[in-house]
C-alpha cells in the first residue's frame, strides 16, 4: 500500500491538538500540540509507552474524555471537513459509533455481561441504521461471520462470559463494524490476548480493512504489530509526537534518539548456560492440581478442572527453566504449586527434600530459599507499607533476631542490587513507576538470599524499554547470586533471552520440552510451531492447533 | 531508571479521572499521602467539617460536666485553706457545722453552710449552673415540672422570693430550661445526659466494631467451612428478637450502664461482620497477600498488617453511623423505660417526661432539640467521612 498518496483528500486531520487534565487544583498536560492525519484506507499507528498520551489522543478524537476535567487548550480535529472539537454533544453522537468507531483493549469489560451478543449488536444497528426484526438478524449473522465467528447462527444467544477472549474481541470488532465506519480506532485491541489469538485478530483487522477500504488509527506499544500492520507511524513520548513517518523509513532509518532506543529495546538473547552436571534444585514428578467441580445439593464432585495434570520437570542449579504456553495452560498454577502456595498432588523435591506434604509450619524454614515475583507490579506491593517495610518483612519472619543495623544493611544491598537508590526506601510504592515497582518486588525476593526464584510473567506489565532493562537485571542478578529461575511467560521474546531450557504447556500438560536453543530452532509439535510463529512473526496457525 | 520523573497519570486519568492519589506538596510528613488527601476531602465538606468541630466542642465540654453543672462549688476557701469539692468529699464538720450531721457529706447549697463559710472570711466559687443532674430544687415557685426561671412572673415566684428574703424573681438561682417532674434542673440533665449518651455510644461502637472486625476478618480470610458455619450462626443470631430479649433480661438484672452495654453488645457486633468479611474475601486474593505467604508470613500477621488496613476504610466509613444508631438505641430504651436506672441523667427519660407532661413543653423541646442536634451532627460527620474515603470522589 502506498502511503505517499498525497492527492487523496484526508479523512481525519488533527492539528495542534493539546489535552489537559485538571486534578486537585493542578493542571496536567497529557497531550502537547500534536498533529497527524489519516487518509481513506490507510492505517496510522500511534506508538509509545504507557503515559505517553496515545490513548488520550484516541479518546479525544471520539470526544470520550471525562470533560470538563479534561479540556483542550489548543488544536482542531477535522473529520471529513467537519470540525469535531466544538461540535455539540448531540451531533457528536451521530459521528460516534457511525462514522468513527472504537475497539478497546479489554474485551471482558467492554461488553455488557448481562446481554446476549445478539442484543448488543441489534441495539447498534437499530440506533444508527433503523433496521429491525428479520433484516437486523440477517445483518448480525453477516457481521459475526465476517469477523470469523464460526456458526454465527448458534452463537447469537451467547452471553459474553460464554465466549473466549478472542471471540469477545471479535464481537467487539463486529460491533465496531456494524455501521461500516470510515474510521476505526483500535486502542491496544490485542494487548489482553494471547499471542496466538493476537495474530488472528490482527489478521482479521487487516482483512476487513482492505475489504471495506476503511481507515484505521491503531494504538499500541508493540513495535512488532506496527511493522506488520501500519502504513505510517507516529512515535509518541510525553504527550508529543517525536517522530512521524512511513513505517519502512522509521524502522530502517529512525531519526529521533527515542525511536532508536525503542527499536533497540529488544531484549538481548543471552540465556543462562545449560548445566547438566549441576545439582537439581527443584524436581516435580507427576504433579497435579485439580480443582473439583461440584454439582447438586450434596456438592458431589462430578469432575475436575485439570489446571496442572501430571507435570514432571526438573530445574538445575544456575539454570533458567522457561515455561511457556497460552493463557489457561496452567503455567502460573504450576509455579504456585511448586512453592506450595496452593495444594497439589504428586511429588515435589526441593534441594533434595520432599516437600509435597509439609505443613505451613514445616515449610517455614525452607521458604527463604524459594521466592516468587509476580506479574502485576501494582498489585504485588502493599500500598500501605513503605518500601523498606516491604523488603524487610521476610527478614522479620526468617531472622527475627537480626540486629536492626544488619537488617537495614541487607535492605540497602538488595535495593542496590536491583538498581534502585537505597535512599528511596522510605517512600511508598505509589511514588514509583511500574518498572521500579517490579524492581522492589525483586528486591523483596532476593533480600532473603534465595536459591530458587519463580518469576511469574515479571515483564508482561512493563513498557518495552523497561522490559529490556528488567531482562538485563534478571540475568545480572542470576550471575551474581547464582540463582535458579523458573521463568513463566507468554512473551517468547523475553523467554528466548533468558531461558536455558524450555517447557511448553497446554491444557495443564507438558507438550514439549528440551534445551531452549534446540526447541526454538526446531519445534516438534504443531502447537509449539504455531506459538512461535504467532509470537515472532504475528502469523496465524491453521484452525484447531491453538485456541480461537 | 530515567522513568522516575515521568508523569504516569494521564493515561490512567482517561479511564478513571479521580482514581489517582495526588502526591503531597509541602505538608508535615506524619500523615501518609492517602490520608492527607482524605483529610483534605473531609475538610472540603464544610458541613461535615464544622459538624465535627461543634460535636467535639460539645463532647469535650460535657466531659467536664462536673465543672459546668454541679451542686458543689469548684473551690471553697474556708478559714484560710482551699477545698476542692468536685474532687474530694468533705464532711459537714470540715466547715464548722457541729451537730448530729457533722460526719455526713457537706451540702454546699445549704444556706447555713454558706453563712458559716462567709463568716470565716471564705468564699465559694460556683460553676455556671448550680445544680447537678440529681439535685432537687426545694425552692420551686411552682409545682414541678417548673417553668424556666426567666419565664416566671413576679406573682408566681413571690412566695419563694419572700421566703428567701430576695428582691425579685431575677435573684433566684436560675433553672435555665426549667425543671422536670422530679424538680431536677433540665439544663444540668441535658449536659449529663449528652455525656452519658455519647460515652455509651462510643463504648458500644468501639467494642462492637472490635468484635465485628475480628469476626469478619477470620471469616473472610479463612473462608470455606469457617465462613459457612459462622455465617449461618450469624443468620440465626440476627433472627433472635433483640428487643424482647432485652425486656426479659432487664426484668431479671438491674439495668445499669454496663449491663445495658453488655446486652446491646450481644447483638450490635454483627453490623460490621459482613462488610469486613467481604473486604477480606476480596483482599486475600491480592498478589501482595500471596507474596507475603510466599515469604512465610503467618496468617495472623497477614491479616493484621496487610488486610486489616484495607478493611479499615470500610469500617471507618461506617463508624459514625454505628455511633449514631448506638446513641439512638440507648435513647429509645430510656424512652421505653428499660434503660438506665431511674434518676440517672438520660435524654430518653427526658423525652418520656415530655410526653407525659404536655403542659410543660420545655421538657419535650429541650430533649428533642438536643437529640436532634446530636444525631444530625453525627450524620453530617458520617457523610463527610464517607465521602472522604470514597476513592472515586472528585477532588475539587
Amino acid at each position: 500500500m502506498s502511503a505517499a498518496d498525497a492527492m487523496q483528500p484526508k479523512l481525519l486531520e488533527v492539528k495542534d491538538l493539546s489535552v489537559g487534565f485538571r486534578q486537585g487544583g493542578r493542571e496536567l498536560l497529557a497531550v502537547d500540540r500534536i498533529s497527524f492525519d489519516i487518509a481513506k484506507g490507510e492505517t496510522l499507528a500511534l506508538v509509545g509507552e504507557s503515559g505517553s498520551g496515545k490513548s488520550v489522543t484516541a479518546l479525544s478524537v471520539m470526544k470520550l474524555l471525562p470533560y470538563p476535567a479534561a479540556y483542550h487548550p489548543s488544536g482542531s480535529i477535522c473529520f471529513k471537513g467537519k470540525e469535531l472539537l466544538h461540535l455539540p454533544e448531540r451531533e457528536i453522537r451521530k459521528v460516534r459509533g457511525n462514522d468513527i468507531t472504537i475497539v478497546f483493549q479489554e474485551p471482558m469489560t467492554s461488553l455488557n455481561p448481562l446481554h446476549t451478543i445478539e442484543k448488543q449488536l441489534r441495539e447498534i444497528i437499530l440506533l444508527h441504521q433503523g433496521l429491525d426484526g428479520r433484516q437486523a438478524l440477517d445483518r448480525i449473522v453477516e457481521l459475526l461471520t465476517q469477523v470469523g465467528i464460526p456458526e454465527a447462527q448458534t452463537r447469537l444467544g451467547s452471553y459474553p462470559h460464554q465466549l473466549s477472549g478472542g471471540q469477545r474481541q471479535r464481537v467487539m470488532i463486529a460491533m465496531a463494524l456494524a455501521n461500516e465506519p470510515d474510521l476505526l480506532i483500535a486502542d491496544e485491541p490485542t494487548t489482553a490476548l494471547d499471542v496466538t489469538v493476537q495474530a488472528q485478530i490482527l489478521k482479521l483487522l487487516k482483512d476487513i480493512q482492505s475489504r471495506l477500504n476503511m481507515a484505521m488509527l491503531f494504538i499500541t506499544h508493540d513495535l512488532g504489530i506496527v511493522r506488520k500492520l501500519a502504513d505510517r507511524v507516529c512515535v509518541m513520548k510525553d504527550g508529543k509526537i517525536v517522530e512521524p513517518g512511513p513505517v519502512e523509513r522509521v524502522f530502517t532509518a529512525p531519526e529521533h534518539p527515542y525511536t532508536r532506543a525503542l527499536l533497540a529495546a529488544e531484549p538481548k538473547p543471552d540465556p543462562a548456560p545449560l548445566r547438566p552436571d549441576a545439582p537439581i534444585v527443584v524436581e516435580t514428578k507427576d504433579l497435579k492440581v485439580w480443582f473439583p467441580i461440584k454439582r447438586g445439593v450434596m456438592r458431589k464432585v462430578v469432575g475436575h478442572i485439570k489446571a496442572v495434570d501430571g507435570v514432571s520437570i526438573a530445574v538445575r542449579q544456575g539454570e533458567t527453566l522457561g515455561i511457556v504456553g497460552e493463557s489457561g495452560s496452567g503455567k502460573t498454577t504450576l509455579g504456585l504449586a511448586i512453592l506450595r502456595l496452593i495444594s497439589s498432588q504428586g511429588t515435589i523435591v526441593f534441594l533434595g527434600k520432599p516437600i509435597a506434604g509439609l505443613k505451613f509450619r514445616d515449610m517455614l524454614p525452607i521458604r527463604h530459599d524459594m521466592q516468587i515475583v509476580f506479574q502485576d507490579p501494582y498489585g504485588s506491593l502493599s500500598p500501605r507499607m513503605s518500601v523498606s517495610d516491604i523488603i524487610e518483612e521476610g527478614l522479620w519472619v526468617h531472622h527475627p533476631k537480626m540486629p536492626p543495623k544488619e537488617r537495614e544493611q541487607r535492605v540497602i544491598r538488595a535495593l542496590t542490587d536491583v538498581g534502585l537508590d537505597p535512599a528511596t526506601r522510605f517512600r511508598y510504592p505509589h511514588e514509583f513507576s511500574g518498572g521500579q515497582r517490579q524492581r522492589i518486588a525483586l528486591a523483596r525476593a532476593v533480600v532473603l538470599e534465595p536459591t530458587f526464584v519463580v518469576l511469574d510473567e515479571p515483564t508482561s506489565a512493563l513498557d518495552m524499554l523497561i522490559q529490556a532493562q528488567m531482562v538485563d537485571l534478571l540475568r545480572d542478578l542470576q550471575k551474581r547470586r547464582n540463582l535458579t529461575y523458573l521463568f513463566i511467560s507468554h512473551d517468547l521474546r523475553v523467554v528466548a533471552a533468558l531461558a536455558s531450557r524450555l517447557v511448553v504447556m497446554r491444557h495443564g500438560k507438558v507438550v514439549e520440552e528440551g534445551p531452549a536453543v534446540e526447541l526454538f530452532a526446531a519445534p516438534k509439535s504443531d502447537y509449539t510451531r504455531a506459538l512461535f510463529a504467532a509470537a515472532f512473526n504475528l502469523e496465524t496457525a491453521p484452525e484447531g492447533v491453538v485456541a480461537q | 531508571m530515567d522513568d522516575r520523573t515521568s508523569i504516569k497519570a494521564p493515561e490512567t486519568t482517561a479511564q478513571s479521572p479521580m482514581g489517582m492519589a495526588v502526591p503531597p506538596e509541602g505538608h508535615s510528613v506524619k500523615l501518609s499521602p492517602l490520608n492527607w488527601r482524605r483529610w483534605e476531602n473531609f475538610k472540603a465538606n464544610r458541613r461535615g467539617y464544622w459538624s465535627l468541630w461543634i460535636f467535639m466542642f460539645l463532647f469535650v465540654l460535657t466531659l467536664f460536666a462536673e465543672f459546668i453543672a454541679n451542686d458543689k462549688p469548684f473551690m471553697v476557701k474556708y478559714d484560710g485553706k482551699f477545698y476542692f469539692p468536685p474532687l474530694f468529699t468533705y464532711t459537714q464538720g470540715t466547715f464548722g457545722i457541729d451537730d448530729e450531721l457533722k460526719d455526713t457529706a457537706a451540702d454546699y447549697r445549704d444556706s447555713l453552710m454558706q453563712k458559716l463559710v462567709a463568716e470565716k472570711d471564705g468564699y465559694l466559687v460556683w460553676p455556671p449552673i448550680r445544680y447537678s443532674y440529681n439535685t432537687h430544687n426545694y425552692d420551686l415557685p411552682t409545682p414541678a415540672p417548673s417553668k424556666p426561671t426567666w419565664l416566671l412572673t413576679e406573682q408566681e415566684c413571690k412566695q419563694v422570693v419572700e421566703r428567701k428574703g430576695l428582691k425579685s424573681c431575677r435573684d433566684l438561682e436560675y433553672n435555665w430550661l426549667g425543671t422536670d417532674d422530679q424538680g431536677f434542673d433540665v439544663a444540668a440533665r441535658l449536659i449529663y445526659g449528652f455525656r452519658v449518651s455519647v460515652l455509651f455510644g462510643l463504648t458500644l461502637t468501639i467494642i462492637s466494631s472490635f468484635i465485628g472486625v475480628a469476626a469478619g476478618a477470620v471469616q473472610g480470610y479463612f473462608g470455606g467451612w469457617t465462613d459457612l458455619l459462622f455465617q449461618r450462626f450469624i443468620e440465626i443470631w440476627t433472627a433472635v428478637p433483640a428487643l424482647y430479649l432485652l425486656l426479659i433480661i432487664s426484668s431479671v438484672l438491674v439495668p445499669s450502664f454496663f449491663v445495658l452495654l453488655g446486652i446491646l453488645l450481644l447483638f450490635s457486633w454483627v453490623a460490621l461482620v459482613g462488610l469486613v468479611r467481604a473486604e477480606f474475601l476480596r483482599g486475600r486474593n491480592f498478589e501482595y497477600i500471596m507474596a507475603a505467604r510466599a515469604l512465610g508470613v503467618s496468617n495472623a500477621k497477614i491479616m493484621f498488617r496487610h488486610l486489616l488496613p484495607n478493611a479499615m476504610v470500610a469500617t471507618m466509613t461506617f463508624l459514625p453511623f454505628i455511633l449514631s444508631s448506638s446513641v439512638m438505641t440507648l435513647t429509645a430504651l430510656d424512652f421505653l423505660g428499660f434503660g438506665l436506672p431511674p434518676g440517672s441523667a438520660s435524654l430518653g427519660e427526658l423525652l418520656k417526661q415530655g410526653k407525659a407532661n404536655i403542659q410543660a413543653p420545655w421538657l419535650g423541646m429541650a430533649g428533642f432539640f438536643t437529640v436532634a442536634l446530636m444525631l444530625s451532627l453525627l450524620i453530617f460527620i458520617g457523610e463527610a467521612v464517607r465521602d472522604a474515603f470514597d476513592p472515586r470522589k472528585a477532588f475539587r
